[in-house]
């Protein structure tokens, strides 16, 4: 099964013909992912990786059936091209791009909440079903097609987890990073009951790091209703309070969203936590047998 | 990013957000000549980028000329110590000197993103003057919300749910109103993510001012705020951040002994977390970046060994994206013709990691590599800890 995205997932690339988004899409396409098309603005009617390019997210849906967009377009254009994606019907929205000020996001984010679509970062960096799809930037080299999920809010740290996981000879159902921002579009929780019901997926490893809450409503969540055993591992034990680490969201503010914090109620629902990150592999085989 | 008080308190004239009459100086002359101008008694305020000011003396109230020449000496040129400067203090270069004002009421008023209820939110107190996460913990009731949807913008109604909270009488309620709106509008306008004023005051004339302010940017939004940015002042930060600043890297200054240079921030936070279950201590949080290049990881390079405290550098790359070949060039490229006296720990892995690896044996540098990060940490820890 999987969840998200499959063999069937028809994907527009936002910002197709610039750098990264050139890169990225021929590795998608190397992958095997079902790239349908492109979208740069004023360069329509083109042809890019051989694959059509369009004015807009409205004619890739109209012309080539896209249903899935990632986004790779400068940050000061990457609300305004969730909204397009979303207007145009477009499922499930990848946001890559890193940057985008809060106040657009939180805009973004009420005005997502009324449609049908479903956002996913920004600032992260795509999902992967091993095998079958990838919707990212992630080394697809390092993932194998498996039985444990992974939710991440960072990326590096998400290919380390992967990497693990492959190397204990286990693999992935699917990987989502849910990215490092203050504000996103998906979360633990959200993630976590999409593999509840996926048959696939047989345990959880989540990655979350300092600042927010996410972790604690997922702590919440799994304490209440959760069959399957999930592991989690909390990046930043040491990070002083008041300074940003990197992403946006990687903050302790007001003496909250300590690592510790989020570590302590983890454990207290029943939820796997390791101290050092190189126990990951070695812990979900333990949980696995 | 962060401003001064005085620089937030322009901003909030521009906007009529009111507050008492004055002005910064960062001379002794200039200080005394807007002290007169202001009138006795006024306050003589250090402006350092750190909270908890008046505790550590960077705040006095003159009530004639020869207390405010005394305290404009004493203030001005000090080394400010508060519990958010850290030991080694902040040299106080400006003053803002400002009219002393006839007090009733101290509140607290704060607007700031609520991560959790994706909405911004302004949290009000009748118990100001205090830090507001004491006040918290000791008696929540006390702090009053309201969200505030971006469909609705703030509406006259958020306004008066606080205004009665706080027990404002109606010429109190009218001058809040004014002064929220007004707050609310240029916490839009300028991209802010936190403004607080605490203690925002009531005078015995019923008037309602902003006594202090402190101002955070997104720094996200500053490219759409020019005028803003601009404000930056580099004295206010760590001397080897803002060096890192120039080349993108994103670096913080810890009190550790092991350098690190990792790419990505988790796994940049992770192995300072593996560091210290090693028993070692970080000297800093460096990500290098996804577009890694030989010249940045050269300057990320300086800037670590820079750092007098550094007993030994770790280098932890994952080469998803990032080409390992690339990374490896650039940490040669940095070290030829340097006379490096510490051990150097690498540990590269993923894309192009054989390419990588070779370049950093044919160099003649002397480096450790580790292939599996435990190890690599270990190491460094052991090395850093030695003589």
């Amino acid at each position: 099964m999987s969840i998200l995205v499959d063999k069937k997932t028809r994907v527009v690339i936002q910002g197709f013909t610039g750098r990264e988004g050139t890169f990225h899409a021929s590795q998608m396409i190397a992958y095997g992912t079902h790239v349908v098309g492109g979208v740069t603005p004023g360069k329509g009617g083109q042809t890019h990786l051989g694959m059509p390019v369009f004015n807009t997210v409205e004619d890739a849906v109209k012309d080539v059936g896209a249903d899935t967009s990632i986004i790779f377009v400068p940050a000061q254009f990457a609300a305004d091209a969730i909204v397009e994606a979303a207007l145009a019907g477009i499922g499930l929205i990848i946001c890559i791009s890193e940057g985008i000020p809060v106040l657009d996001m939180l805009k973004v984010r009420n005005f997502i909440r009324t449609t049908a679509s479903r956002l996913i970062g920004p600032n992260c960096p795509g999902i992967i079903s091993p095998g079958k799809c990838k919707v990212g930037i992630m080394p697809s080299r390092i993932h194998h097609q498996g039985h444990v999920g992974i939710i991440s809010r960072s990326g590096t740290l998400t290919y380390l987890a992967v990497n693990q996981i492959t190397s204990q000879g286990l693999g992935q159902s699917t990987c989502i990073g849910i990215g490092g921002d203050p504000i996103i579009g998906t979360t633990f929780v959200d993630a976590l009951q999409m593999f509840k019901h996926d048959r696939q997926t047989k345990a959880v490893v989540m990655i979350g790091e300092i600042g927010g809450s996410l972790e604690e409503q997922a702590a919440e969540y799994i304490g209440k209703e959760y069959a399957k055993p999930v592991l989690a591992f909390i990046a930043g034990q040491t990070a002083p309070p008041g300074r940003r680490m990197g992403h946006a969201g990687a903050i302790i503010a007001g003496g909250k969203g300590t690592a510790f914090e989020k570590m302590e109620i983890l454990r207290k629902n029943g939820v796997c936590v390791v101290e050092n990150p190189a126990e990951i592999g070695p812990i979900t085989k333990k949980m696995l047998a | 990013m962060k401003i001064h008080e005085y620089q937030a308190k322009v901003l909030f004239r521009n906007y009529q957000v009111p507050v008492p009459n004055g002005d910064m100086a960062s001379t002794a002359p200039q200080a005394l000549e807007v002290a007169e101008k202001v009138g006795y008694p006024c306050v003589i305020k250090a402006q350092v980028h750190a909270g908890g000011r008046g505790k550590a003396g960077g705040i006095k109230l003159a009530r004639h000329r020869s207390d405010a020449e005394k305290y404009i000496g004493e203030v001005l040129g000090m080394t400010l110590i508060t519990r958010q400067t850290g030991p080694q203090g902040k040299l106080v270069r400006k003053l803002l000197i400002e009219q002393g004002l006839n007090i009733s009421r101290e509140l607290y008023l704060a607007i700031i993103i609520d991560r959790e209820k994706e909405l911004p939110v302004i949290v009000a107190s009748a118990q100001g003057g205090m830090e507001i996460e004491e006040v918290a913990r000791e008696n929540p009731q006390a702090i009053h919300k309201q969200h505030v949807h971006p469909v609705t913008g703030l509406s006259d109604c958020h306004i008066r749910n606080l205004a009665f909270k706080l027990g404002l009488n109606k010429i109190q309620r009218k001058n809040f109103t004014q002064l929220l709106r007004n707050l609310y509008k240029l916490f839009i306008d300028s991209d802010m993510s936190l403004v607080e004023i605490n203690p925002l005051i009531v005078t015995a004339a019923d008037e309602v001012m902003a006594l202090d302010a402190k101002i955070n940017f997104d720094d996200n939004a500053l490219f759409r705020h020019p005028d803003i940015a601009a404000w930056r002042d580099l004295d206010e930060e760590e001397p080897l951040e803002v060096e890192a600043s120039k080349y993108e890297l994103n670096y913080i200054r810890l009190d550790g002994q092991i350098g690190c240079m990792v790419n990505g921030a988790g796994l940049a936070m992770a192995t300072m977390d593996i560091i210290k279950y090693y028993g070692g201590e970080p000297a800093n949080f460096l990500d290098v970046g996804g577009g890694t290049s030989a010249e940045r990881v050269k300057e990320a390079f300086k800037i670590l060994l820079a750092d007098q405290k550094v007993r030994a550098v770790l280098v932890n790359i994952f080469g998803g994206i990032v080409r390992t070949d690339l990374v490896a060039n650039g940490i040669v490229l940095a070290l030829t013709g340097m006379a490096v006296k510490i051990p150097i720990i690498i540990r590269l892995v993923g894309t192009n990691e054989k390419e990588g690896l070779r370049i950093l044996r044919d160099s003649q540098l002397d480096f450790i590599i580790e292939s599996e990060l435990t190890d690599a940490v270990r190491r460094a820890v052991e090395l850093a800890k030695g003589d």
